[in-house]
């Protein structure tokens, strides 16, 4: 029995790999890698030492995340659907949840926030139970695995103006940025994941994923404050099709459209009560896009 | 009165090219450098390219109402004209080449334009879109190579994204809003051209000396040919590739 089960996930993973062989692999020696053992975390006021992580890491992270870092754990491959994603291959050193803009490294503060705070709909759990050392350090093991860091300095972090006071206005206003950007293609129009482009997206590594849907409760990977929901669509989640919008949403804009992003979760919250007074229905996928305000 | 305006315009003009075209020929010739040139065929029948279904996104079924999209993998003109091939010199050891026009990677009507872009080693490129619907650009390089991945998205009347490449590489690059829109990048080191639509190409700016010029077709694979080229003058490298 346990044999069939295998060898179907090694059918399986060798036919995605041969439908997508631009995707990109691991391919660094444990060699290569120890050289980069000195790496350092700085979170805070704490400093993180990836040599000190090493028991930790074969403790709480190898089996899913693997002793080389490629995401390749013998615990792996048990996860591959639209929703649950392969751990991430850090010697490639592309993250999802960031501050700073597409295509740069996370800060490190950012990879702690993550590790803290582990992936809803996701088997990375969290790991707030770990002392703040220890997860300094676990970062800095996980930045060892890729070169990237040895040639690059993480990006400059997204600023974030103060949070305005939710209105009925700027919820309308949000509904307008989501039609006009077309988060619905994926997302879709009351943001159940269903969008006309749903059903197609990979992600880099040509593995199916699929959009978050905001009606099923779930909390965000990278993050559930308005801030973090800020973040999410300004940055990007590298590595997937979500796209970052920094250029193309300004700062005013990007607050309505997530008091408007409230309006489609479970959750209770204050937006839920005001568009319930405003009676909006959801953009029409139809409407010929509306033009762009003010681009500069 | 209009006559002589515009008369005064044609002849400025006229001065104007006539400036540019002794520049450059000016630059070419200081440095006696020549050129590759020649032509890419295919010796077969032309691949099917499928039509595509763009019912995703009724803005692109509109943009092709009278003009339907096909697959661009293989593009065959008149007598086996192959386009979108990119030939570089791939024993180059010269410096980086000048920065010379502007590269511009345009998302038209849903589709990439040009469909491969072929770039030297951290020279600029810009994507730019011309279309009234919103579209992500997202080339996906191998990280290891010193290339990152990056994901933008593109809304109607977006300013241009500026880019450059740090490494030499294929990337694909494609839209996830619109999974038929798949594009290549090409980044070589060196001088560089893209066959048009007769399969004809020029490797500008190439000094004397004795070099290996590599076709790459983005099915069809690579073929290699080697060619001198002397002070000033011209080398010359045909193409042929079989259908797969
Ligand atoms: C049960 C399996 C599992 C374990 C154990 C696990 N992870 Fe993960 N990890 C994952 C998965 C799956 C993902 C990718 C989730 C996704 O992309 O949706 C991930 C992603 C990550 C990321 C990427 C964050 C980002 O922004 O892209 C980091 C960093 C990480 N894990 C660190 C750790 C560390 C450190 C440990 C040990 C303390 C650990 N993980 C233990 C499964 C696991
Ligand atoms: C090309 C398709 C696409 C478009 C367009 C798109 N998204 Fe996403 N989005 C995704 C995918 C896929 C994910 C899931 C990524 C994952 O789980 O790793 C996602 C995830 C998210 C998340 C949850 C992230 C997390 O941490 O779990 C939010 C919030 C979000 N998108 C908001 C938006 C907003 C707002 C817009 C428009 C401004 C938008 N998206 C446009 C594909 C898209």
């Amino acid at each position: 029995m346990r044999t069939t089960l295998q060898n179907w996930t090694l059918l399986f993973g060798s036919a995605v790999l041969l439908a997508f062989p631009a995707a990109a692999s691991a391919q660094l020696s444990t060699y290569d890698i120890e050289t980069r053992i000195g790496a350092e975390s700085h979170v805070g006021n704490v400093t993180g030492h990836a040599k000190d992580a090493a028991l930790p890491y074969r403790r709480y992270c190898v089996g899913c995340h693997g002793p080389l870092g490629d995401g390749n754990g013998e615990n792996a491959d048990w996860f591959l659907t639209p929703m649950y994603q392969k751990p991430r291959d850090f010697q490639l050193g592309v993250f999802k949840c960031r501050s700073t803009p597409t295509g740069t490294l996370p800060t490190d503060q950012d990879l702690f926030d993550a590790i803290t705070r582990g992936f809803d709909r996701s088997n990375m759990p969290q790991w707030n139970t770990l002392s703040k050392q220890e997860r300094a350090d676990l970062v800095a093991w996980v930045k060892h695995y890729s070169p990237r860091w040895a040639n690059e300095k993480p990006g400059a972090p997204i600023q974030i103006p103060p949070e305005p006071e939710v209105t009925a206005e700027r919820i309308k206003a949000g509904r307008d940025v989501f039609a006009r950007v077309q988060c619905w293609k994926c997302h879709g129009v009351q943001g159940m994941a269903n969008g006309p482009s749903a059903s197609t997206l990979t992600d880099d590594l040509g593995r199916p994923i699929a959009p978050f849907n905001f009606t099923e409760g779930s909390r965000p990977k990278c993050g559930d404050t308005d801030q973090d929901i800020y973040r999410i669509f300004m940055t990007g989640l590298d590595g997937t099709p979500m796209p970052s919008f920094a250029d193309n949403i300004k700062p005013d804009e990007a607050w309505d459209l997530v008091f408007y992003l409230r309006t489609f979760m479970r959750q209770h919250s204050k937006e839920k009560d005001l568009a319930k007074g405003l009676g909006l229905k959801p953009v029409d996928p139809n409407a010929p896009a509306p033009a762009a305000s003010g681009q500069q | 009165m209009r006559n002589r305006y515009n008369f005064a315009v044609a002849l400025s003009t006229v001065v104007l090219l006539g400036c540019g075209a002794l520049l450059l020929s000016q630059n070419v010739s200081a440095a006696g450098e020549g050129k590759i040139a020649g032509t890419v065929k295919l010796d077969g029948t032309a691949p099917h390219m499928r039509g595509i279904d763009m019912s995703k996104d009724p803005y692109c079924v509109k943009a092709h109402a009278t003009d339907p999209a096909h697959m661009e993998n293989v593009v065959v003109g008149s007598g086996g004209a192959l386009e979108n091939v990119v030939l570089y010199i791939s024993d180059w050891s010269g410096p980086a080449q000048p920065e010379t026009a502007e590269l511009v990677f345009d998302q038209k009507n849903c589709m990439y334009t040009p469909h491969v872009l072929a770039m030297d080693v951290n020279q600029k490129f810009k994507v730019v879109t011309s279309d009234q619907t919103t579209h992500n650009i997202h080339p996906n390089p191998n990280p290891m190579t010193g290339n990152i991945p990056w994901n933008q998205s593109q809304p109607p009347g977006a300013a241009p994204v500026e880019k450059s490449w740090k490494a030499v590489e294929v990337i694909p690059v494609q839209c996830n809003i619109h999974p038929w829109m798949h594009g290549w990048f090409v980044v070589v080191k060196g001088p560089y051209a893209t066959t048009d639509a007769s399969g004809n190409y020029t490797i500008n700016n190439v000094p004397p000396g004795s070099y290996t010029v590599t076709a790459w077709q983005e099915d069809l694979g690579t073929q290699a040919q080697k060619v001198t080229v002397a002070a000033g003058g011209a080398g010359s490298a045909n193409f042929t590739f079989k259908p797969k």
